[in-house]
């Protein structure tokens, strides 16, 4: 009987510190939060903008009203997308940067179908977009796995220089042989035909292509956490040397997860042609491989908190455009919000879980 | 190739040899004579060591590294410093020169108490030491890595009068060395030299030698000998460390003998040879013939590993396998005694096929291993306990449940893609059961664990499946007596079972305890092998400290 | 046709050193950073600060000097977070940088919100007497601004820095192995922060000169990338200053070069010869893999995970 009580008494001891262990980052991260958005404030108010009445808005815009909501769901859509492919290689140990590039190339494919193939029913336009997409990233992403492999270059320094060669390969045909006559200062291609869009929800501009994150967050959080594969992707990226010396055939990890990892931002880059823009134009979604690629960090590369920091970074960005209609303000300019944040919650994590 | 795509090759990597600043030619060596030099009975004319050491004690926890040491070093003279590995060498000798401070005791220099409390300290009273492992950049040159080093350097460096000077003090003690050289492309010889280099410029009086022949090839070996030569010629005091009693007995004046922390003597060089030098580094008790638990041996058995005339290039610091022929039956344990270093590593990293033999044939239970994959070579009944064992042999920021089914996950559980913890336990527990050491619990993080756990932990993993083929790397390192006797009673049942066991270690007594067969591994070479009858410490020892 | 082409080569070289130069600022001082074995993606930010506010502080005072300070010290401070956030509390550098690279944007999209279209004398070219009259590569070479000629003579003297004085070595050591400079009676940690400092003030400088000296105007986001090709730059140029000079050169070239295509009508694309400084490095990278691995600072390939 004794023995029982103590050991209740020690799991509720233990429960109570796993809790403390999950509550306390949290907490952390909400006060590096609130801290940027005091900061924010102070600097809305310098220029004699009524930071109190901004927020309010924003607030109530961005998380009350659906229209809001279903623009935070927009954004999340790539976000998480770029996001889960700067993940999946974290997994093995490998730093992908290059999930702007991967999404370019994945949108480029889709368009060159959408344009090109002549398919009337949106059952096969859309999956036979969605596979050039998938092919696109993953292509692009072979070329720095191929040099990693081969040739020892870094794979940071690889996909970084690839994204910018991305943005200039997809001007080239948007400026070229796909402009669309009657397009001149801001070029992009022809509208898709109708087989070639996502069909949007209610009166949003949130379209089914929200479906592709979900599936993929899930996937990745069940194929990490309960599977083989996880776990012996968990290994290599732990310890290279142990996993090759226990039989793990590290190299078809590696390539894998980057290949996987350019096949989802490549899909990324079709939902947006698809389901937002209808069309290609030049540097769609500049900055999306790059928040993507943040989210993940902060998110320390777990799928499940990368939905908590893409819909932070979301409404933060859909509080931007509000600001730019509503206090005419920039639309760049919410990056100052953005890098606030960073800067104070990567800031104030402890050092001891800096230094691991 | 096109001469267009030649010449644009020549263009390019002319370009990215142009700007940069020094060249890199290598010394040419003059031709030296090699010959080592010659022992001349040392009158100690003067009455006042230069560095003396009085009652320098210094704990760890769990033991005492030095007791008490007194030592008295002269100007002029090699003093040598031998002793086993965890004699206290190092630790003495890191005292000295300042990264440790001892628990008690006094240094004096000339007759001048002296207080060490960094390096910087000792540097500036004329201690100078060598490391095992240097302190130089190898992206950059010699000169500025001696630069770097020099106090008063003006802010333009002026590289020619460095060179000068380098290149004074190399002359001077025989010392070939290119300043311009960059120190990536020289050999651990040369890159010895430049560290001397530095002591000389840095005016150290005591230069100091952490084993500085285990990265030397023979013949410069030699050449460093006569350098020291031409050092204590010129009053430098030279404090060589080293558990290699061949080179003690070539290049020594006076020899002090460390054991368990403690000096064991100092004496003369012309009073001690060979087999007192032994008796003394591993203790008076040992002149009997160690007590081996007999083992009958079936000639008949299947030969499980082959080594034939292997080859291999070596890697960093330990040599490669030089001509290596061996072979071990089911049910025998096959000893490896020898320093680290000498290519014990190789010898698993090439069966794995992580390293590459030049030359030669590798047979496992009858097949040639070309080609073979590590898992293949895993699941046909090897196990492996490696030498790094956090480098090399567990995830450390995994559990300790994941890490004992390191690669063999789709063994436990269900089989399948999914993994259901939860069973794995069940199953490892079930597994585990009548193993005799203690493991953490399943749930510990690895990293959080000492040592000695995380090789339990790994000692359990490559046992419990019943291999025919264990290479076991220092399995009871980190051990304490206890569990270390368990541990090698496990050797021993596995044997029983059938199983063979590459044993590699350091400790003479295991070996001598456990092993059929004791081969010595001396610089790749096996230079001898001694059966079941014929092994004692003393021969294994001069063995491996290549005595022959 | 021979005239042709020479038209065209002339046309490039006059506009090669130009466009180069802002992208050269910034190379030398990512070069000094990466030198000391940091890699940071926000030069990028540093220069549009330098950029956004030289102007601005051009529009306000009507003074150049004063407008090249400005940009310099933005860029610096900008650096500062960088600095303090990896050095102070080990953040992560790839990410750091990023976002800092944003956080640039953000804020002179901000600040300069109510300057773009103002226009200013800023910098004008100045002829060098005699130089400038050499044929063929004297306009191109020695009619260009003060900040120009600046940064012909900062290459020779930043190389003369790094392997003639004893503070370059210092920095170098850090760079190579922080732990045997520390040995050597350096702090790492003080060098690092100097050499992320400097270089943003480089990096703003290049700003400075894009707004003041080429464009004289201000646009929202008006560096477009040349941040990032100046680390591009960094690693084609294998971290040697006067290399870098080469590739920014190459890089003002292409651009002059595409100008020149587009005038007569050939029918590359442009964007082909933008993606040159991306592609070469890679080339580069991938084919001189030895030479890239040797002359690649220690520390920086422990950031790249260069090791496992």
């Amino acid at each position: 009987m004794e023995h029982a009580e103590a050991e209740q008494r020690d799991l509720s001891g233990q429960f109570q510190a796993r809790c403390i262990d999950l509550v306390k980052p949290l907490i952390r991260s909400l006060t590096g939060i609130g801290l940027a958005l005091v900061v924010f404030g102070i600097l809305l108010g310098i220029t004699s903008r009524n930071p109190i009445r901004i927020y309010a808005n924003l607030f109530s815009y961005t998380f009350g009203s659906t229209a809001g909501l279903s623009e935070v769901g927009v954004l999340m859509i790539p976000f998480l997308l770029t996001g889960l492919a700067a993940a999946i290689p974290a997994r093995v140990g490998l730093i992908n940067v290059g999930g702007q590039g991967q999404l370019y190339l994945g949108a480029w494919a889709a368009t060159g179908v959408a344009l090109y193939s002549n398919i009337d029913s949106i059952w096969l336009m859309l999956p036979a977009m969605a596979i050039a997409g998938s092919v696109g990233g993953t292509l692009w992403a072979a070329i720095p796995t191929c040099l990693r492999q081969w040739r020892d270059v870094n794979e940071v320094i690889s996909t970084l220089l690839l994204n910018f060669v991305a943005g200039l390969f997809v001007n080239i045909f948007v400026f070229g042989p796909w402009k669309s006559s009657g397009s001149y200062g801001y070029p992009y291609t022809p509208n898709f035909s109708a087989a070639a869009i996502l069909p949007s929800i209610g009166s949003t501009r949130l379209h089914w292509g929200f479906i592709v994150p979900l599936l993929a967050v899930t996937a990745c959080y069940f194929v990490f956490g309960r599977t083989t594969w996880g776990y012996n992707m968990r290994a290599v990226g732990g310890n290279v040397n142990a996993s090759v010396r226990r039989g793990i055939p590290v190299t078809r990890y590696i390539v894998v997860a980057m290949l996987s990892g350019g096949a989802i931002a490549g899909l990324a880059g079709m939902i947006e042609v698809a389901g937002i823009h209808r069309h290609l134009r030049p540097d769609i979604n500049l900055q999306f491989g790059t928040m993507g690629f943040l989210a993940s960090w902060l998110a320390g590369h777990d799928p499940v908190v990368l939905l908590g920091t893409t819909f932070l970074l979301s409404s933060i960005m859909v509080g931007g455009d509000l600001l730019q209609i509503s206090a005419n303000f920039p639309s760049a300019g919410i990056y100052i919000l953005i890098g606030l944040v960073f800067f104070c919650v990567l800031g104030f994590r402890r050092l001891r879980d800096a230094a691991k | 190739m096109t001469t267009l795509q030649a010449t644009f090759k020549k263009i390019s990597t002319a370009f990215y040899k142009a700007s940069d600043a020094p060249s890199n030619t290598i010394a040419k060596e003059p031709g030296d004579t090699g010959i080592a030099p010659e022992n001349t009975n040392l009158t100690m004319g003067q009455s006042e060591p230069l560095l003396a050491l009085r009652g320098i004690t210094k704990e760890f926890p769990g033991v005492v590294a030095n007791d008490h040491i007194n030592l008295d070093i002269f100007a002029g003279e090699i003093h040598v410093i031998l002793g086993e590995n965890g004699a206290g060498k190092s630790t003495l000798m890191k005292i000295v020169y300042g990264f440790y401070q001892p628990d008690s005791g006094k240094m004096s220099i000339q007759g001048e108490e002296a207080t060490i409390r960094s390096p910087k300290d000792s540097r500036q009273i004329g201690i100078g030491m060598v490391f095992q492992n240097f302190s130089l950049i190898p992206a950059m040159t010699v000169a500025e890595n001696i630069a770097l080093f020099l106090p008063n350097q003006p802010v333009f460096l002026n590289r020619r009068t460095l060179s000068g000077q380098i290149s004074e003090v190399a002359e001077k003690f025989r010392l070939h060395i290119n300043p311009e050289a960059r120190l990536g492309e020289l050999s651990m010889g040369d890159r010895q030299k430049v560290e001397l280099i530095k002591l000389l410029l840095c005016h150290a009086r005591v230069l100091i030698f952490d084993e500085p022949t285990s990265i030397l090839a023979p013949h410069e070996v030699e050449r460093l000998f006569s350098v020291f030569d031409e050092l204590r010629k010129e009053g430098y005091a030279i404090l060589f460390i080293t558990h290699k009693l061949q080179e003690a007995l070539s290049v020594a004046h006076r020899v002090t003998v460390l054991r368990h922390g403690k000096v064991i003597t100092t004496v003369p060089r012309a009073e001690v040879d060979g087999r007192s030098l032994v008796s003394l580094m591993l203790g008076v008790e040992i002149t009997e013939e160690a007590e081996n638990t007999p083992v009958e041996q079936n000639p008949l058995n299947p030969v499980v590993l082959e080594f034939r005339n292997v080859f291999t290039s070596s890697i960093s610091d330990s040599h490669g396998l030089d001509d290596v022929s061996l072979s071990i039956q089911s049910g025998e344990i096959l000893g490896v005694a020898g320093v680290s270093g000498n290519g014990q590593q190789q010898l698993g990293e090439v069966l794995l096929g992580l390293h590459c033999k030049s030359q030669g044939n590798i047979r496992l239970f009858g097949n040639d291993l070309d080609h073979w994959s590590v898992s293949r070579i895993l699941q046909s009944g090897v196990s492996y306990i490696p030498e790094d064992i956090l480098g090399m042999g567990v995830v450390p920021q995994m559990r300790v449940c994941e890490n004992l089914v390191l690669g063999e996950i789709d063994k436990f559980g269900s089989g399948g893609t999914w993994i259901n913890w939860g069973e794995v336990k069940a199953q490892l527990d079930q597994v585990l059961n009548t193993f005799p050491l203690p493991l953490a619990g399943h749930d510990a993080r690895t990293d959080s664990l000492s040592g000695g756990n995380i090789q339990r932990l790994v000692v359990a993993r490559e046992l419990i499946c019943n291999p025919k083929l264990l290479i076991a790397y220092y399995p009871t390192r980190g051990l304490d007596v206890m569990t270390a006797e368990k541990t090698r009673k496990l050797l021993l049942d596995c044997r029983a079972k059938g199983g063979a066991i590459l044993l590699i270690s350091e400790d003479l007594d295991e070996l001598l305890a456990l092993s059929n067969r004791i081969v010595v591994m001396y610089q790749g070479k096996i230079v001898h092998e001694f059966g079941y009858c014929n092994a004692s410490a003393y021969d294994i020892g001069l063995a491996m400290t290549g005595h022959r | 046709m021979n005239s042709l082409w020479l038209i065209i080569l002339t046309g490039a070289l006059t506009g090669a050193m130009g466009p180069g130069i802002p992208v050269l600022y910034a190379t030398y001082g990512e070069l000094l950073v990466e030198r000391a074995g940091l890699i940071n993606l926000g030069t990028e930010g540093s220069m549009l600060m330098g950029a956004c506010f030289g102007f601005i502080a051009t529009v306000e005072t009507d003074n150049v000097a004063i407008g090249i300070l400005a940009g310099s010290l933005a860029g610096a401070l900008l650096s500062l977070i960088y600095a303090y956030l990896v050095i102070k509390r080990h953040t992560n550098q790839l990410a750091t940088g990023f976002t800092l690279a944003l956080f640039g944007a953000g804020i002179t999209a901000y600040a300069g919100k109510g300057f773009v279209g103002s226009r200013i004398e800023g910098i004008n070219p100045v002829a060098i007497p005699l130089l400038a009259d050499i044929p063929l590569f004297g306009r191109a070479f020695f009619q260009q601004d003060i900040l120009t000629y600046v940064a012909y003579i900062m290459g020779p003297l930043l190389w003369a820095f790094l392997h003639y004085t004893r503070p370059g070595l210092s920095l170098r050591a850090v760079g190579e192995q922080a732990d045997i400079a520390f040995a050597g009676g350096r702090n790492p940690a003080a060098w690092q922060f100097g050499a992320i400092i400097a270089g943003g003030m480089l990096a703003g400088m290049g700003g400075a000169e894009l707004s003041l000296g080429l464009t004289h105007c201000w646009i929202e986001g008006m560096t477009a990338g040349r941040g990032f090709i100046a680390v591009a730059l960094v690693i084609f140029s294998m971290w040697s200053p006067l290399r870098a000079m080469v590739g920014a050169f190459l890089f003002g070239g292409a651009i002059g070069f595409q100008l020149q295509l587009q005038s007569i009508g050939a029918p590359i694309s442009p964007f082909v010869l933008d993606m040159f400084p991306y592609v070469i490095t890679l080339f580069v990278l991938t084919f001189w893999t030895g030479i890239a691995l040797r002359a690649m600072p220690e520390g920086l390939k422990e950031v790249l995970k260069m090791n496992a």
